[in-house]
């Protein structure tokens, strides 16, 4: 009885592998084979000469250039007001706060992680309801709301991140502070960091992957199809994510279709690497702990 | 003279302890501001809702027909559409990744393919909602429509089979980081007592994990609920409660991406916020039991 139930239990566990590998393969060289003749220069600045659309002096209309400069916008903003309050809330969760204010801003930031991105692009479009009808009649979606609504999706990374990095280091490092009569933020401030920047490192790269991948927040949030560069923090401005979910709708002829596996291939290894990064980063902040 | 110096000395400390006081109320500050967000979320949500409980439209928007034209703005079928899609998508994710993870404990523990398999895990966290999508619409629907020859293959089918490779990577890495665990506790009891590998992961590894299990659901719920992506790209988008699997459907997140593109009719408004809220409660619950296992599990042990 018992070899027939493993023979079973073993096929169908290899069959899984099986589907999972060959979809994941299916998925990649897809793309591949798609885009791949697709990603040169022209992919990114059509027919404008590079060093013009680089420097800002001629607009690019059928590149992607302007995506590309729309999620590193992004990316840049919502790690500037991400990092700084993710790190500090990780630092104080950790080393300052009670069990009792560890459960409570632990279990908040737990449901604000769990949050679907789609309802936190939604509390962005109603912050700018809001506004509207109190002190800005004329409040608009765009950059600067989209950045801050991404910021709000990686915070719980960060500071589980940076917790698990402080909370990872042995107990003998944490003697040397009091041994050399450190006060707690001297203690923090040169020995803990320095010993967990490498885990708070690899959460930061983590982040800046989630915030160059999440597409539907943007969609909420003032991110628009053609619209350019952006002028300005409160402008409208398109993303490289946004810019693949328009072009597998509402492509109109087989060049937005190439431009199309082109971008997707482009966000792909951008996530990949960074995600890559991350992971690698964890790993050797993990090593560090163990060999010693 | 000492007294001078004695005073010096007493203010420079005091300028070290108000100094320590500050950093420390930063730090709260930074992580009060942190979870007040969550609590900005909620009150916004309930408040753009309340006119629905005020002015007793509740009832237009819990109804069955969404039919803006007409003056209809129910939600239900998004809803029973979300809770089918994830019902679904774990039905197909949940034995994958027992299977992926018996693989990764039992018949290849070590070796390159162990290796290969966990790569490829961690590689499939890291791509994108959208490029799932994108490569759906190009390779499943038309798969779909050519070997189903129903409809345009934009379908709730489609859906849950694009929607259960995104859940599965989250799933496999949770259970896995568990089983790891229980690994080291009872493999050599396991393996003096003569079981197999397949046995082992059958009857002690997995029921050891059985809180696993149910994190692992629950969290692989909370990502299908979540996701917005693929039911907007892949699953049609037809407000309608599905009647097979090859019916074009409209999630809850869908809904509110495509209302907010599209409509300005105040009562279409007032029915995202309200399918906004329903979301975030849905997660708020998942999360409290996420909460309740994960702290029971612990003084079980």
């Amino acid at each position: 009885m018992k070899p027939t139930v493993d023979r079973f239990w073993k096929t169908v566990s290899w069959l899984s592998g099986l589907i999972v590998s060959a979809s994941v393969s299916f998925l990649i060289g897809f793309l591949l084979w798609k885009g791949v003749h697709a990603v040169s220069p022209r992919l990114f600045f059509g027919d404008t000469a590079w060093q013009d659309a680089l420097f800002g002096r001629r607009p690019v209309f059928d590149g992607i250039w302007p995506a590309v400069v729309g999620t590193l916008s992004l990316v840049v903003f919502a790690s500037l007001i991400a990092v700084p309050i993710g790190v500090a809330a990780g630092i104080y969760l950790s080393e300052y706060a009670t069990a009792r204010q560890r459960r409570w801003i632990g279990s908040l930031v737990d449901l604000l992680s769990a949050t679907p991105s789609i309802v936190m692009g939604l509390f962005g479009f109603t912050l700018i309801l809001f506004l509207r009808k109190t002190i800005f009649p004329n409040a608009q979606t765009g950059l600067m709301l989209a950045a801050g609504c991404i910021a709000l999706i990686v915070l719980p990374y960060l500071i589980a991140t940076t917790q698990a990095a402080l909370q990872g280091i042995p107990e003998e490092s944490r003697l040397l502070g009091a041994s050399l009569g450190l006060t707690k933020w001297q203690h923090i401030r040169h020995t803990l960091i320095p010993l967990s920047a490498k885990g708070i490192l690899g959460g930061v790269v983590l982040a800046i992957g989630r915030a160059a991948e999440d597409t539907a927040v943007i969609l909420l949030t003032g991110v628009m199809a053609r619209a350019g560069m952006p002028r300005n923090l409160w402008d409208k401005f398109e993303a490289l994510p946004f810019h693949v979910y328009y072009l597998a709708a509402e492509h109109r002829d087989a060049a937005e279709l190439a431009q199309g596996f082109g971008t997707a291939l482009v966000l792909l290894m951008v996530t990949t690497f960074l995600f890559g990064f991350s992971y690698w980063i964890e790993k050797q902040a993990a090593r560090r702990w163990n060999s010693a | 003279m000492t007294d001078h110096r004695f005073s010096a000395e007493a203010q420079a400390l005091r300028r070290t302890a108000r100094r320590e006081l500050w950093i420390e109320r930063i730090l709260l500050a930074a992580a009060g501001l942190s979870a007040a967000v969550v609590v900005a979320i909620f009150s916004m949500l309930v408040w753009f809702c309340l006119p629905l409980f005020t002015e007793h439209r509740l009832g237009a928007v819990l109804a069955w027909r969404w039919d803006p034209i007409h003056q209809h703005f129910g939600i239900l079928p998004m809803l029973i559409t979300s809770c089918m899609l994830t019902i679904l998508a774990l039905c197909i994710a949940f034995p994958l990744t027992i299977g992926i993870c018996s693989l990764l404990h039992g018949t290849i523990r070590n070796g390159v393919l162990r290796r290969m398999l966990l790569f490829l895990v961690h590689f499939m966290t890291g791509i994108p909602t959208v490029i799932y999508g994108f490569v759906s619409v190009f390779v499943l629907v038309p798969l779909l429509r050519w070997v189903f020859e129903t409809g345009t293959g934009f379908s709730l089918m489609a859906a849950c089979l694009t929607l259960s490779v995104l859940i599965l990577p989250t799933m496999v890495l949770v259970l896995h980081a568990e089983l790891d665990q229980a690994e080291a506790r009872y493999r050599l009891t396991a393996e003096a007592l003569g079981f197999s590998a397949e046995q082992t992961m059958r009857s002690v590894l997995l029921p050891a994990c059985r809180r696993a299990l149910i994190v692992t659901v629950l969290l692989g719920m909370g990502r299908a609920v979540g996701d917005t992506l693929v039911s907007l790209m892949v699953a049609g988008n037809a407000a309608q409660v599905p009647h097979s699997l090859f019916d074009s459907v409209r999630t809850l997140t869908a809904h509110i991406a495509l209302v907010l593109a599209t409509d300005s009719h105040s009562m279409a408004y007032q029915s995202v916020f309200a399918a906004g809220l329903f979301l975030f409660l849905l997660m708020s619950c998942f999360q409290a039991v996420l909460r309740f296992w994960a702290k029971s599990g612990a003084s079980f042990r």
